[in-house]
């Protein structure tokens, strides 16, 4: 994407100037007919290039549906953005017609899921979807972009791309099939790639090649890489900055040491004790108590205190 | 099969006539029960009898294709954009569906090819294969339309759609590269018991007479002309019902033979 100039330090948020996306007050809430349910109460975090951002929190602690907020594929209604923004290079996706936002998905922005069989469609060969990218953004013909297709399923690391191009998604591994969709979401070098659990569903040897191969590529490209995730190892080893998510907010912010060695928000704390220790072997492990909060009715105050060991009462 | 039998017939049917023209008749012959050389006797006018019921093959599947071709069209325009669209778009077309699903399969096309030779358009108005093709499909497309649209409706939800949007994908691509092909096979089950459906309904307008019309060979005139003569030439109703009966069953069983092959379930 060279079309569009950054606008650096014009957008609000106070965002560094070196910024690709700033995300500022961003609130999503899905209005159902029992109710308004907030899943994420105004979110704000920056990003820059060749930076790892993790999101850490739990499940339904709305760091999967911000992350499809940033990526403009929520589906709207029941979702609904009452506020915030999000500035990709300036410009703030919220505001941008629907074409303009189709452009920055793929180019842009682009996203790999948790479960890479039902994220590839059934009826195409991975070469075709991995080359359709090409075809839909580039418009290269057939041959050409099968070309690419091999290329890049050689730089992902599926061994024998030439001859498993034109395989189907079902003939692959899952850790073969993650491949394939990291293979499509860089296919455009994109400026950002969002990881929603890319490797939840992998079998923890493939869990490391994932990451090592999604690391790998962060490096050679220089895009910012925002890791959705509730694996704490995974944060630890390869993320720069993390932010802990719950119940729709962001409670914690930092650098990964300062987080993992410091951890401010009791929450924070109780997920970092909750790690199974290797010294502590044969000991019980340490859970957080309690229940995450039912989204459509949000505990007032802080969000955790129904949980939270360090509550006090005032008298 | 028996399918492909009855598309063979329709294709070539000087083979299966044992080289018999059906329109070469003498009078003579007239109502002749069928003997070893004419399997299935004579017509009141003296025709092969044989010739005419395996001629009669060809008119039938090329109303129950066309008929079906146009059902599917339509239901699978109709059904996609208003299960991929949704909300208002999804409401005024579904009630537009339930509208014809309140018209009679039969009356509608009825009235439609009685009133079409004074409307002057072009293929309705001549009362051919055509005209009875396209009254059986406008007034026959709205179960194909509530399959389509329900089942993009399910694959509008999945995972790679989801996917496809994300890498930039247009409404256009998503919907006829990524939802339709995962959509159509319920679909392909259904218009091919509904051959068998559309041949049947056909047959029955020709021989209330707003289908097809003499000199034209078809199962109904078949029936239509014979029935006057039950009694003195059972099997000239009785031949042509057979074969129809036979054709549609095919149709049907080949549906059911489809939607086992095409159910992931199925598949090891």
């Amino acid at each position: 994407m060279s079309s569009i100039a950054p606008t650096p330090t014009s957008a609000p948020g106070g965002g560094t100037s070196t910024a690709i996306l700033e995300v500022d007050d961003l609130h999503v809430e899905f209005r159902t007919r029992s109710g308004v349910v907030n899943a994420v109460n105004g979110i704000s975090y920056d990003l820059a290039p060749g930076e790892t951002l993790a999101i850490l929190g739990e499940s339904g602690s709305g760091k999967s549906v911000s992350a499809q907020a940033i990526m403009g594929i929520l589906d709207m209604p029941p979702a609904v953005i009452p506020h915030g923004q999000i500035f990709f290079e300036g410009r703030d996706l919220l505001t941008l017609d629907e074409e303009a936002q189709r452009r920055v998905r793929g180019p842009g922005i682009a996203m790999i899921f948790q479960d890479a069989l039902s994220s590839l469609n059934p009826v195409y060969s991975v070469g075709y979807q991995i080359g359709e990218m090409f075809r839909a953004h580039r418009g290269l013909s057939k041959q050409d972009a099968r070309k690419r297709a091999i290329e890049l399923m050689d730089r992902v690391r599926i061994p024998a791309a030439a001859q498993r191009v034109g395989d189907y998604p079902h003939q692959f591994s899952g850790g073969m099939r993650q491949r394939v969709m990291i293979a499509m979401a860089i296919a455009l070098d994109p400026r950002i790639l969002i990881a929603d659990e890319p490797t939840t569903a992998l079998d923890v040897t493939v869990q490391a090649q994932v990451m090592d191969l999604l690391t790998d590529l962060q490096r050679d490209t220089g895009m910012g890489l925002i890791l959705i995730t509730h694996d704490l190892g995974v944060v630890n080893e390869v993320a720069d900055n993390v932010a802990v998510m719950y119940a729709g907010r962001i409670v914690e912010r930092g650098t990964v040491d300062d987080v993992f060695s410091h951890p401010a928000h009791p929450y924070t704390d109780g997920l970092m004790r909750s790690i199974p220790q290797v010294e502590a072997k044969g000991g019980r492990l340490l859970p957080i108590t309690g229940q995450p909060p039912n989204l459509a009715a949000i505990p007032a105050g802080c969000p955790f205190h129904p949980r939270c060991p360090r509550r006090r009462f005032r008298s | 099969m028996l399918c492909a039998l009855f598309v063979a017939m329709a294709l070539f049917p000087s083979v299966f006539a044992r080289g018999a023209d059906p329109r070469d008749c003498d009078l003579a012959n007239s109502k002749a029960t069928p003997s070893a050389d004419h399997w299935l006797g004579y017509d009141q006018q003296g025709c092969d009898y044989l010739a005419n019921v395996v001629y009669g093959a060809r008119n039938s599947l090329l109303i129950g294709v066309l008929g079906v071709l146009g059902v599917l069209v339509l239901g699978v325009i109709v059904g996609a954009v208003a299960g991929f669209y949704g909300r208002l778009t999804d409401s005024l077309l579904s009630r537009i569906t339930d509208i014809f699903y309140a018209l009679p399969l039969i009356l509608g096309a009825l009235v439609l090819l009685r009133v079409g030779p004074s409307t002057g358009l072009p293929v309705i108005s001549d009362r051919g294969p055509g005209a009875v093709a396209i009254a059986l499909a406008a007034f026959g497309w709205m179960t194909a339309m509530r399959l389509v649209r329900s089942q993009v409706i399910a694959v509008k939800s999945s995972d790679y759609v989801a996917a496809a949007r994300a890498m930039g994908a247009s409404d256009y691509r998503i919907l006829v590269r990524h939802i339709l092909p995962n959509a159509v096979a319920p679909v392909l089950v259904y218009a091919t018991i509904t051959i068998g459906v559309l041949i049947a309904a056909e047959a029955t307008l020709t021989f209330l007479g707003v289908g097809l019309q003499p000199p034209a060979i078809s199962w109904g005139l078949q029936i239509a002309q014979g029935q006057s003569l039950l009694r003195t030439a059972p099997h000239l109703v009785l031949f042509p019902s057979i074969i129809l009966t036979l054709t549609v069953m095919a149709f049907i069983l080949m549906g059911d033979a489809l939607r086992d092959a095409l159910d992931p379930r199925q598949r090891s």
